[in-house]
């Protein structure tokens, strides 16, 4: 080996000036850091990604709905009451799902003809006020020796409230009468003699029955027909004393008819079209946004839109277990923190009052705030979660500092002088944090569910001014699960899916979280 | 010797805990004065008043409690009701042995049902597993686990009691027993031993008008117990042992019962055992949506009495259902030990 054939010429060295830094050359790829490595892996899980949407389109719905509402939690009116779901687009379709209708089976002549007489009431004035939506099917079934008839229809919830009795001060009477010409919807009806039906004195207060009738055998109402078989009316005929000016009237007679029965002093009793009277009410004398009477989700027993509800109650729950969970994370997270930090004596004395704290039932610390505390139950169930809610979150970050107190680097970091404080909370947390969040995320189901079972036993009743829950509603659905099971319906899919996707987010976010699946997939 | 000491220093735990909660909740539930004036729905004020003295209700609270102790020991006596109407003036005791037998049969009539058929879906599953029929029972206990027990109870309700043909219907509650025998004569409040006419609830009919709450009931443990078995028996299946199994000569068959059946009944075995512990406790949302007579239903209606939770009957289902939850968990973690040698109970 020749000496100079690895001569390099002194001219290709140079000084390195006194003051250079050198560095290693940067890295050409990008680092992946812990939270992007984990969110990488959640996005690779496809239940994990429905389940968030679902997730965020029940938070979204939790917060628009309230205020995209018409309807408030208190609007509520008996008339109303059980109406079934209507989705104004499939109605106006005609299509015979979620319109509003109920499919009625078995239904007997009389009860059948007092609906034909609601629509044949309405449709004088409005052709396009079904009642009975389809063609009735006729059945005839012969019973204790006797031939009946049975009628199966599709029936109009929303119209088959028809025709209502109304008290009306002589002001609203008068701005009844001026709506009524401004718009030209024809809302007062002719009032009915009930002189023409004495018999029947049970259905004086229902507006509905412009018809005779007689009392039957058993005391029940019965039809009286012409000889056509058509039924008779028994409008009362005006007598000049009912202050009607308005130039609107009935099948464009000029005035036969009574309008107004004059009870005492300031007071009109009338016969109105309730949906008519329904958007003039909210529309002339409330003022709100109600237009015309349409439930999405339907209304409850007593006639509260159950769509406002079920949101008003949702977003609660939300905003109950976020308050919660964070609480909790932060008490938990500091007490589980000093319990694992410096173990020993501090430890035992610490964890016993947790195992205490955590065994007393839930039911007995809610029954006991709620004998003392004279405070709305709402804060009371704040209270209770928080006083216990954090011995979970506790527990878990006690596990995660014994498994990292004793790594080399925190040995390291304590060697270099550095506090308790500082190595708990710069060292040993961020490397607990992804479990500490997957935990915390878990709280929000737990907490919703029990808030939700709490107010469904009404251990916990929410129900005060405009707030309700899904709890209660779920109740109430329950009572009336058997004849209106569309109250109980929305509320339990609400809850189901809602369970549903947190556990499968949940999942999601425990694996995405846990480094020793890396790669494992 | 070492496996006694340590049940003992457990038992003296759960001891100590449960004497605090007692204490703590007999404290809290006497602290405030008794208003002698508000009254529940048709109590006399006057009668109300001298029930409470005479029971001592109105002395110092620590006399109270060892009164309410001595009581306890020498008569098994718990109190009686004040604010319940129907139990108003009842011994507590009695009114809760005649509740628990609704409450325990169904829970026994659905662990009997949830454990075999959880533990065959879940064993079916693993078998299967990455398979259709895996995937297909996966995804309902996924859902029966998450879905709230009142929302799936509310559509079996629905679908037994109401959809089905008339004569395959179930009976929408349960039936009651106005006469069941009845342990304590108003005065004596001595113990008896129980003597149960069992011929009341072993009865079709009975049986029957259960059948929809213990199936609602046994859904969620079936669901429970099919993924924990399906997430062990997998685990065990992959593990080295069955591989020697195998090379030994055991077809497939033998080792899965053999090895690894049993090796995957360790964590299971212990959650059957605390299953069966609460049986006594059931679940006040079941009990209410089919209207079970059960120690549940007592519960909520003292704690939902007017015009205060009723004292007693608080006192005593607090103190039951503390109890059970303790004992349930400690008899969980002991079972481990015994199940599985390899487990030694409090080793650091």
């Amino acid at each position: 080996m020749k000496a100079n054939e690895y001569k390099i010429s002194s001219e290709k060295f140079v000084f390195c000036p006194d003051n250079a830094n050198l560095h290693d050359q940067k890295l050409e790829t990008k680092p992946v850091t812990y939270m992007q490595d984990a969110l990488n892996r959640f996005a690779k899980n496809k239940a994990s990604i429905v389940a968030t949407f679902i997730i965020a389109i029940l938070v979204l719905f939790a917060i628009i709905a309230p205020i995209a509402s018409p309807y408030q939690v208190k609007d509520s009116d008996s008339n109303y009451a059980y109406v079934v779901p209507r989705n104004e687009l499939f109605y106006n379709l005609g299509i015979k799902f979620w319109d509003g209708g109920t499919q009625k089976t078995g239904i007997p002549k009389a009860t059948y003809d007092q609906y034909r007489a609601i629509e044949l009431e309405l449709t004088k004035i409005d052709p396009d006020r079904k009642v009975i939506m389809t063609e009735p099917e006729i059945n005839k079934i012969v019973y204790m020796g006797k031939e009946k008839e049975e009628y199966s229809f599709r029936l109009d919830t929303y119209n088959a409230v028809g025709v209502k009795w109304v008290s009306l001060s002589t002001a609203r009477y008068q701005l009844l009468q001026e709506y009524q010409d401004r718009t030209g919807i024809q809302v007062l009806y002719p009032i009915t003699d009930a002189t023409l039906r004495p018999e029947a004195i049970q259905d004086k207060s229902n507006g509905n029955i412009w018809y005779k009738t007689r009392l039957g055998a058993g005391q029940k109402t019965e039809i009286v027909y012409d000889a056509d078989g058509n039924f008779i009316p028994i409008y009362m005929a005006d007598n000049g004393t009912d202050m009607y000016t308005s130039k609107i009237y009935w099948e464009g007679d000029q005035k036969l008819y009574s309008y107004a029965e004059k009870k005492s002093g300031d007071e009109w009793y009338v016969r109105v079209d309730y949906r008519e009277y329904y958007s003039f009410y909210h529309q002339e004398v409330l003022k709100d946004r109600i237009t015309q009477p349409s439930f999405l989700f339907g209304t409850n027993d007593s006639g509260k839109d159950i769509f406002t509800c079920l949101a008003s109650g949702a977003r609660f729950s939300f905003i109950l277990s976020i308050i919660v969970a964070s609480v909790n994370l932060c008490v938990g997270a500091i007490y589980g923190s000093i319990e694992g930090y410096y173990g020993g004596r501090i430890d035992i004395v610490m964890e016993r009052f947790v195992e205490i704290l955590s065994s007393i039932p839930f039911m007995i610390v809610i029954v006991l705030l709620r004998y003392h505390l004279d405070a709305s139950h709402m804060v009371i169930l704040f209270i209770s979660f928080f006083l216990t809610g954090w011995t979970g979150m506790a527990a878990r970050t006690r596990m995660q500092f014994y498994r990292f107190k004793n790594q080399e680097y925190v040995l390291v970091a304590r060697t270099l002088g550095a506090k308790d404080s500082r190595i708990m909370f710069k060292h040993i947390f961020p490397n607990a944090i992804g479990t500490l969040i997957t935990g915390s995320v878990l709280v929000i189901p737990s907490v919703i569910f029990s808030e939700t079972s709490l107010t469904y036993l009404n251990i916990i009743d929410l129900n005060v001014g405009n707030m309700t829950s899904v709890g209660t509603l779920l109740a109430k659905g329950q009572n009336f699960l058997f004849t209106y099971p569309h109250m109980i319906l929305f509320p339990a899919i609400f809850i189901s899916l809602l369970m549903l996707s947190f556990n499968l987010f949940g999942n999601g976010l425990r694996d995405a979280f846990n480094p020793s699946l890396r790669g494992t997939e | 010797m070492y496996m006694f000491k340590y049940i003992c220093k457990r038992l003296g735990l759960v001891l100590m805990t449960f004497t605090i909660i007692f204490v703590m909740c007999f404290v809290l539930i006497k602290l405030k004065p008794i208003d002698m004036n508000t009254v529940g729905i048709g109590q006399d004020a006057d009668k109300l008043r001298r029930l409470l003295e005479a029971r001592g209700y109105l002395k110092p609270i620590p006399e109270q409690l060892f009164l309410y102790l001595k009581r306890i020991v020498l008569d098994l006596d718990f109190g009686v009701g004040v604010y319940i109407p129907q139990y108003s003036g009842q011994p507590v005791w009695g009114v809760f042995i005649e509740k628990l037998p609704p409450t325990i049969l169904i829970n026994v009539y659905s662990s009997l049902l949830a454990v075999p058929v959880g533990i065959v879906l879940g064993i079916f599953a693993a078998l299967k597993k990455n398979k259709w029929q895996d995937h297909f029972i996966s995804t309902a206990v996924m859902v029966v686990i998450s879905v709230p027990s009142f929302v799936y109870a509310s559509l079996l309700l629905f679908i037994l009691c109401f959809k089905l043909p008339v004569d395959l219907q179930l009976p929408k509650s349960m039936l009651s027993l106005p006469d069941i025998v009845s342990l304590f004569p108003e005065k004596g409040l001595q113990y008896i031993p129980l003597t149960f006419n069992w011929d009341l609830y072993f009865n079709w009919p009975m049986i029957k008008s259960m059948l929809p709450a213990v199936f609602a009931m046994s859904f969620g443990s079936i669901a429970g117990y099919a993924r924990f078995t399906r997430a062990e028996l997998t685990e065990v299946l992959t593990s080295e042992f069955m591989l020697l199994a195998r090379t030994k000569g055991l077809t497939k068959s033998q080792a899965t019962v053999r090895h690894a059946l049993r090796n995957s009944m360790v964590p299971i075995f212990p959650s059957i055992v605390g299953e069966f512990i609460s049986v006594l406790s059931g679940s006040l949302i079941i009990e209410r949506i089919f209207s079970i007579p059960g120690v549940g239903a007592l519960y909520l209606s003292a704690i939902n009495a007017t015009p205060v939770p009723d004292y007693d009957f608080f006192m005593m289902l607090s103190a039951f259902y503390t109890l059970i939850g303790l004992v349930a968990g400690l008899v969980i973690d002991l079972s481990y030990g015994v199940i599985d040698p390899r487990i030694r109970m409090g080793a650091r």
